[in-house]
Parts: structure tokens; C-alpha cells; sequence
């Protein structure tokens, strides 16, 4: 399988065995994420970290990731002291990241920048991140936890909760977990439903996703819980936020009506919807998850680098 | 038919008919029509015709490429292309979309890139011919209201 050179824009442009591959590539990076072992596979290579939106996770994961297969980082994390501030273009920052570099990671606020980036660049682009658009590497690392957790992704009754309309990481997760014929349910606030494209997508795909707003229901028999943050800037309306917030909270009381074994993820930050006592329990694997997206982006990395282990 | 004829016949040239009614002008910006000949055209609004109404356009001296006329399924599906020599059709062509659509049409979503100030036309795959639906290359938004966003 070829993935030297290739863009990691979203995970619609991966094929199931594509996906699987990288899944089974990335659990040998375990090792090597958690400084046990050393390869230094990148040893050479620069990758150029650009993120003109706040994150924490993603950016310093991509940048251990590089770090810990021997290769170097520039970049920045703020675009405040770039060109960008004196009007120039992403195309124009992106045309010198390229020749800076051998592969760029992105996050920008614009849904399509990373599609854009890679028109503009000779070397990989790896999508961190656009706007409310898609987070491909995200997705690859929650389906990673899935599959470390529960030994396959097939046959999981996955329960999506909270923001999925605005969601970025519900959207891509939706249709990675279609490829795999799993049980969904979306739960969410009435003003944020999950999106009908997304759900036709599901349908292309063989699955009918179930909706509904009933969550002790929806986890009774689920083996996954994916929780996700309400935005509050998407909400005009302080007193609205406040609503909608308190609409769905995960705690022990009604983590009880689930099964022993399901596991409750979060892609992070959370503010409220999980109470902190859920993270002592065997449910909790969403600091697993957070550490998941290193050994993830390292094996991304790699490929892309053409430094495979 | 020919006793209902709103606008006269030519005798070279290229006519576009079964336009979607009300889409003609729109049609001639997506062509760029005129642009600096001096060609005659002549443009019927709400014709009546066996199918319903429909708008038709008439362009003299000149025979438009008809795959160069195929963008304009976006807002007439149902459109075809007549090229007329010496009164007669000397070729006819049903439009049909390209697989891929680019500065014709402005991205729906605000927060596109391709809305920002960057160095690339809108670009767009074509996921249906008629009805016309089409997804950004870039955010991957379907634009509903694709008649409204012609560039």
C-alpha cells in the first residue's frame, strides 16, 4: 500500500483496507509513542506545524509524533507573528512551508484550507483540522481506540452524544464507522441534530443510524458512548447555552444503565457533559484516546515520509 | 410553430432552447455573452412551447462549441444546443454536465476557502445532472440554491 507523498485531507479519501492498514501500523507505534523504544525513521526531515487556531492535543501530538521518530519541527502556533497578519495569502504561506519542509500540518479556521494547501504544496499536507469542515486524523484515532478497546470495530453499538451538528469529529467519525456496518445512535439537543447529508451518507454506506433523545435508553445495550462538547460560540444567546449545556451530563448514575464494559470517549476538550468522577471508572478511555492520537499521527508521519519501521 | 415564433429565425449560428424559463440571462453570464463581437442575440423570456414555457437564445454569426455550452445544464438541464447553418440544424446536442464545475458558481458556506482571498476559482464536482446537484471541492457543502450563486 502507497501512502509516501499522500495528503491526509479527509478520511473519505481512504479506503476501508487503506484505513485498516494504518490502524494496524499505528498499534506498532505504541512502543516508539511511549519512548520504550527509538527508531529514528524521520531522522532528516522537517515538518512544518501551522496552526492559525488554537489547539492542544492535535499540535503537540503531531509534534511529539515528529520528535520521537528522530525528525525536526517549525512552525507556529499562533498566526499572529506570521505574514498572515500583513494580509498574505495561505497559498503564498503554504508555497514557503513547501520549501521549508518535507510534509505541513495544518488547522486553519477556513473549511477547505488543508484542500487548498495541498493544491499549493509539493510535499504531504496532513489536515489538523478545517473550520467546522474535517479532522481526518481525529477520526483515525478514535476508530484506533475503538479498536484497541474492544478488540474490532464491527458489530459496536456506537452512541454519538451532544453537538453533531457542529461537531467536526462526529461527522467524519459517522461515516468511517458506516464502512464498518456498526449499530448507531445519535443523541444529541434537538437544535443539534446530526446533519441529514451525514446521515445519507450512513445509508449509502448500509446503515441506518437511529435518533433519538432518550440516552439512558440509547446506552443500555451500547458498547461505546462518544461524547462531545456543546460550543458555546455557537450560540448567540448566553441563556440558550445554558439550556442546551445541562440537557445531557455523563455520570456514574447513569453510566449504571449501561453495560459493564462500555467505554465512553471524548475527543477533548470537555467542559460539563462528563463529570469528573466518570474518569476513575473502567469506562473512562478518553486520556487513552488523547495519548492514542500519538502513536496515530506517528505512523501517519512515517508513511507519508516514506520512514516506515 | 412557425406562426408563433417570438423572435425571428437566423440563418447562422448557434441557438440554445428549452432553457428552464427565466434562466436565459443567467445562461448568457455563465457563456459571458456577449463578450466584445459584435454577434446579434436575441433572448425569448417565457415562451410558450408543447412542453410548457421556456426561454430561448439566439446567438447570430456565431456557433458556440457545445461542450463549452455544457455548463449551463447547472441552471438548464433541459437545454439543447442548435447549430444553425444556412437556416437549417446542422448539429444538435442535449447539454450535460461536465464532472467538474470551476468559477461559475460562489460556495455557499461563508467560511469556505474558496470565499476567503485566495488564488483559486470555486470548483465544484458534479454529483447529479438533472436535477443539477453539485458538492465544493473544497468544504464539500452541496450549494442548494446553485441559480442564486452564479458568479
Amino acid at each position: 500500500m502507497e501512502f509516501k507523498g499522500k495528503d491526509i485531507i479527509s478520511i473519505k479519501d481512504f479506503s476501508k483496507k487503506e484505513i485498516n492498514y494504518l490502524l494496524n501500523y499505528s498499534k506498532k507505534m505504541i512502543p516508539y509513542a511511549k519512548g520504550i523504544k527509538f527508531k529514528n525513521i524521520l531522522n532528516g526531515k522537517v515538518l512544518s506545524s501551522l496552526f492559525f487556531e488554537p489547539s492542544t492535543r492535535t499540535r503537540l501530538s503531531f509534534e511529539s509524533s515528529m520528535n520521537r521518530l528522530g525528525g525536526k519541527v517549525v512552525g507556529f502556533s499562533d498566526p499572529s507573528g506570521t505574514s498572515q497578519k500583513k494580509g498574505e495569502s495561505l497559498a503564498d504561506t503554504i508555497r514557503m512551508a513547501d520549501s521549508y519542509s518535507d510534509a505541513i500540518v495544518i488547522r486553519h479556521p477556513h473549511e477547505g484550507a488543508a484542500r487548498l494547501a495541498a493544491e499549493f504544496a509539493e510535499v504531504p499536507v496532513l489536515n489538523a483540522g478545517d473550520g467546522a469542515g474535517r479532522h481526518p486524523t481525529q477520526c483515525l484515532l478514535d476508530l484506533f481506540t475503538i479498536l484497541s478497546e474492544k478488540k474490532r470495530i464491527e458489530k459496536n453499538k456506537v452512541v454519538l452524544l451532544g453537538d453533531l451538528k457542529y461537531g467536526r469529529t462526529v461527522h467524519s467519525l459517522a461515516y468511517a464507522l458506516s464502512l464498518y456496518n456498526v449499530d448507531l445512535v445519535f443523541v444529541s439537543p434537538a437544535s443539534l441534530k446530526m446533519p441529514k447529508e451525514v446521515i445519507d451518507e450512513c445509508k449509502e454506506l448500509g446503515v441506518e443510524p437511529t435518533q433519538t433523545s432518550n440516552l439512558e435508553k440509547a446506552i443500555r445495550d451500547a458498547d461505546v458512548l462518544y461524547v462531545t462538547r456543546i460550543q458555546r460560540e455557537r450560540f448567540p444567546d448566553a441563556e440558550e447555552y445554558n439550556r442546551v449545556v445541562g440537557t445531557y451530563r455523563v455520570d456514574n448514575d447513569l453510566l449504571k444503565s449501561g453495560k459493564e464494559n462500555l467505554i465512553v470517549m471524548h475527543p477533548l476538550p470537555r467542559v460539563s457533559e462528563i463529570n469528573p468522577e466518570v474518569d476513575k471508572t473502567p469506562h473512562a478511555v478518553y486520556f487513552k484516546q488523547a495519548f492514542n492520537g500519538v502513536p496515530v499521527r506517528m505512523a501517519l508521519l512515517s508513511l507519508v515520509l516514506g520512514g516506515e519501521l | 410553430m412557425k406562426k408563433e415564433l417570438k423572435i425571428p429565425q437566423i440563418k447562422d449560428g448557434t441557438v440554445i432552447d428549452h432553457i428552464t424559463p427565466g434562466n436565459a440571462v443567467k445562461v448568457l453570464r455563465i457563456l459571458r455573452i456577449p463578450r466584445g463581437n459584435s454577434s446579434v442575440i436575441s433572448v425569448a423570456i417565457n415562451v410558450k412551447s408543447h412542453l410548457g414555457k421556456k426561454d430561448i437564445v439566439k446567438v447570430e454569426n456565431r456557433e458556440l462549441d457545445p461542450h463549452e455550452v455544457d455548463k449551463i445544464a447547472l441552471i438548464a438541464p433541459k437545454a439543447t444546443i442548435n447549430i444553425i447553418r444556412n437556416y437549417e440544424v446542422a448539429e444538435k446536442h442535449r447539454v450535460k454536465l461536465p464532472n467538474e464545475i470551476t468559477g461559475i458558481v460562489t460556495c455557499s458556506n461563508p467560511t469556505c476557502v474558496s470565499n476567503a482571498n485566495e488564488p483559486v476559482k470555486s470548483r465544484f464536482r458534479v454529483i447529479n445532472g438533472d436535477p443539477p446537484r453539485i458538492k465544493c471541492y473544497y468544504c464539500e457543502r452541496e450549494p442548494d440554491d446553485i441559480s442564486e450563486r452564479i458568479i
